[in-house]
């Protein structure tokens, strides 16, 4: 019964209080009181020249986190040893002081920040967030947008074919297949490497001169796009096809081994394991990674304008020249925010739902195919 | 008796390691031939070279009288006599049982899918997986999983089927299920290659067996003088090791 849990018998540690405790308790009070002080001196002598004030929470954060820190260790300290229940809450209670005085000392800093900076923010506010501009310039930017829209899903339907052709190719197998190999290769090298934008100068400026016979002419309409729009749509699924070319082979080699050998094993030719085995199990890996690409092409669309589509981008900063306001940019801005969020989450709950399901969900419907089937056959 | 399995010399390198060094076995039909021998001693690499999964480094494979080469069209064409059924099961997991059943038929066989679903669902009732059909692999357990992945070997209705220790990833009491099912498979005559670590399953079922060591068939013969009576010093000891730790 020396050290059993019924011992009765007083263990030195448990005579003397905790040092560790207490000292958490005072150093998360002074993280507290030097946030109060802080905000009191504040209220009292700050004003928009006058920003010192700002030191004390500087000084009052940290020592709220030390706070927290030490009061934690001093519990763990406390627990091991089995020390007094006193002690324990009380290094409880210094952790709890210690979240208040961190709280309470960002919550001042900010509320405090803005106040002594509010006729500057009344500046920015004015420029970027005025809302009559925002409603005035609220037509053409969304006019605008309308076409990065359309040119980003015209161009993400290209990309995901483009970028598991150029990724199958790269997974060929046989020496009668090298040739298109390196070109797989290369092309992802050089596309991945340059700039979206430099890519864009080539492809919008550079192939009508080249006058190749698949360039289309400046009279040339598709889906409503004109000559531009079209070399603007293939200069970003050339750029975008190189990144989901890379994602998708990840994806195609992190399908083990075993799969493929299990699909030849029964007679399917490498092309069929490829198709029915591989590419169906690493899709379903790549679909958030692939996702990530997508936003970038989104927001990449806005670069077209510097070859002189008139997209969103375009014309915000069209209204902004005019009016001296850039709250139209803020507008658009909010356009390209507000369209991935769905996105985001609809592939989330995708991903999720088949994730459920092939995690053996289908039992319960495979019940209900028996009996139709055995119904069909009765 | 024309031999299923003619292999000759078989030579199997891996950079500088040997992994089988000249192997000589024939099969004949409706023959069950067990391999056992260590971890190591080349018993999964000699079946996948038998369809082809691992090119030869040399001698000459024959199954059903085609020659294994290593050209793709022609070893497609041999795999779809000789089903192989692996340790991991390796079930196709995006897809429902009946479709890992009945994908192989479909596609290279070119059954239309209400005859390969006619052809699957005797094979899923004999196994008690009919109500399964639409489940997902990840559902099931691992003996059923082993059990759906045989049932996908036999539904190409293979001349030989290959078993590389299939029931070595199972639980203990899963063992039984899929060991039971070989055994029957044997009964009804087809003719099978198991390389296994269940000697007792190898005396009841085998006609031959045979004792790798070290990339060589180091012994063959009926199991009754293989169990009782070992030739080779090696084989006495491998057996000798194996009953210490339960398995016979």
């Amino acid at each position: 019964m020396a050290n059993g849990i019924g011992d009765t018998a007083p263990s030195p540690d448990r005579t003397a209080r905790d040092r560790g405790a207490m000292t958490a308790m005072v150093v998360s009070g002074a993280s507290v009181a030097l946030a109060l002080a802080g905000g009191l001196v504040a209220a009292l002598r700050a004003s928009d020249t006058n920003n010192t004030f700002l030191l004390v929470f500087v000084l009052a954060f940290p020592l709220g986190v030390f706070a927290l820190w030490f009061g934690r260790r001093a519990e763990t300290h406390i627990v091991d040893r089995d020390g007094p229940d006193e002690d324990e809450q009380l290094a409880r209670l210094a952790r709890r002081v210690a979240v208040a005085g961190i709280v309470l000392s960002v919550l001042l800093a900010c509320g405090l920040g803005v106040w002594a900076a509010w006729t500057g923010l009344e500046d920015v506010q004015e420029i970027f967030f005025s809302l009559p501009d925002l409603g005035d310039s609220a037509g053409l930017v969304t006019d605008g947008f309308l076409l990065n829209v359309k040119i980003f899903v015209v161009a993400e339907v290209l990309v995901l074919v483009w970028g598991l052709v150029v990724a199958v190719t790269r997974e060929l197998p046989g020496r009668a297949a090298a040739p298109l190999r390196w070109l797989a290769v290369a092309y992802v090298d050089i596309f991945r490497g340059l700039p979206a934008i430099i890519t864009i100068y080539l492809v919008v400026f550079g192939l009508p001169l080249s006058r190749l016979p698949i360039v289309p002419g400046t009279d040339a309409s598709f889906l409503g796009f004109d000559q531009v729009e079209m070399l603007g749509v293939l200069a970003l699924v050339l750029v975008y096809g190189a990144y989901v070319a890379e994602v998708y082979r990840a994806g195609i080699e992190s399908v083990h081994w075993s799969q493929r050998a299990a699909a030849q094993g029964l007679g399917l030719s490498r092309g069929q394991a490829m198709r029915y085995v591989v590419v169906p199990q690493a899709l379903r890996r790549v679909v958030p990674p692939l996702m990530n690409d997508f936003i970038g092409l989104q927001k990449d669309t806005a670069l077209l304008n510097i070859a002189g589509i008139f997209e969103g981008f375009a014309a915000a900063s069209n209204y902004a020249n005019n009016n001296f306001n850039l709250s139209s940019v803020t507008g658009l801005g909010i356009c390209f925010v507000v369209i991935t969020i769905p996105m985001t989450r609809f592939t989330d709950y995708l991903v999720r739902r088949d994730q459920r399901r092939l995690r053996g969900g289908g039992v319960g419907a495979a019940v209900t195919d028996v009996v139709g089937a055995s119904g069909g056959r009765a | 008796m024309t031999p299923v399995v003619e292999i000759r010399g078989l030579v199997k390198r891996f950079g500088f390691t040997t992994v089988l060094d000249g192997i000589d076995l024939d099969v004949t039909d409706h023959e069950v031939v067990c391999l056992i021998g260590a971890s190591g001693s080349g018993k999964s690499t000699l079946l996948r070279c038998v369809n082809g999964l691992e090119p030869l480094s040399s001698g000459t494979v024959t199954v059903a009288g085609r020659t294994v080469i290593q050209d793709d069209i022609k070893l497609n064409r041999l795999r779809r006599d000789v089903g192989i059924v692996f340790q991991s099961y390796n079930l196709f997991p995006h897809m429902t049982v009946m479709h890992n059943v009945t994908l192989a038929p479909r596609k290279v066989l070119h059954l239309s899918t209400e005859e390969a679903e006619q052809r699957a669902r005797p094979l899923l009732e004999r196994i008690g997986l009919a109500d399964k059909a639409s489940a997902y692999p990840d559902s099931l357990s691992g003996g059923q999983q082993q059990r759906v992945a045989i049932v996908r070997a036999l539904a190409m209705q293979p001349k030989l089927m290959l078993f590389d220790e299939i029931t070595s990833a199972l639980d203990p009491e899963l063992v039984n299920e899929v060991l039971l099912m070989m055994k029957d498979l044997a009964q009804e005559g087809m003719t099978m290659i198991v390389a296994t670590h269940e000697m007792a399953f190898a005396r009841d079922v085998a006609n031959k067996v045979c004792f790798l060591h070290q990339g060589k068939i180091l012994e063959e013969g009926p199991p009754q003088q293989i169990f009782t009576s070992p030739k080779e010093e090696r084989t006495a000891e491998f057996l000798k090791r194996t009953l210490e730790s339960g398995r016979l």
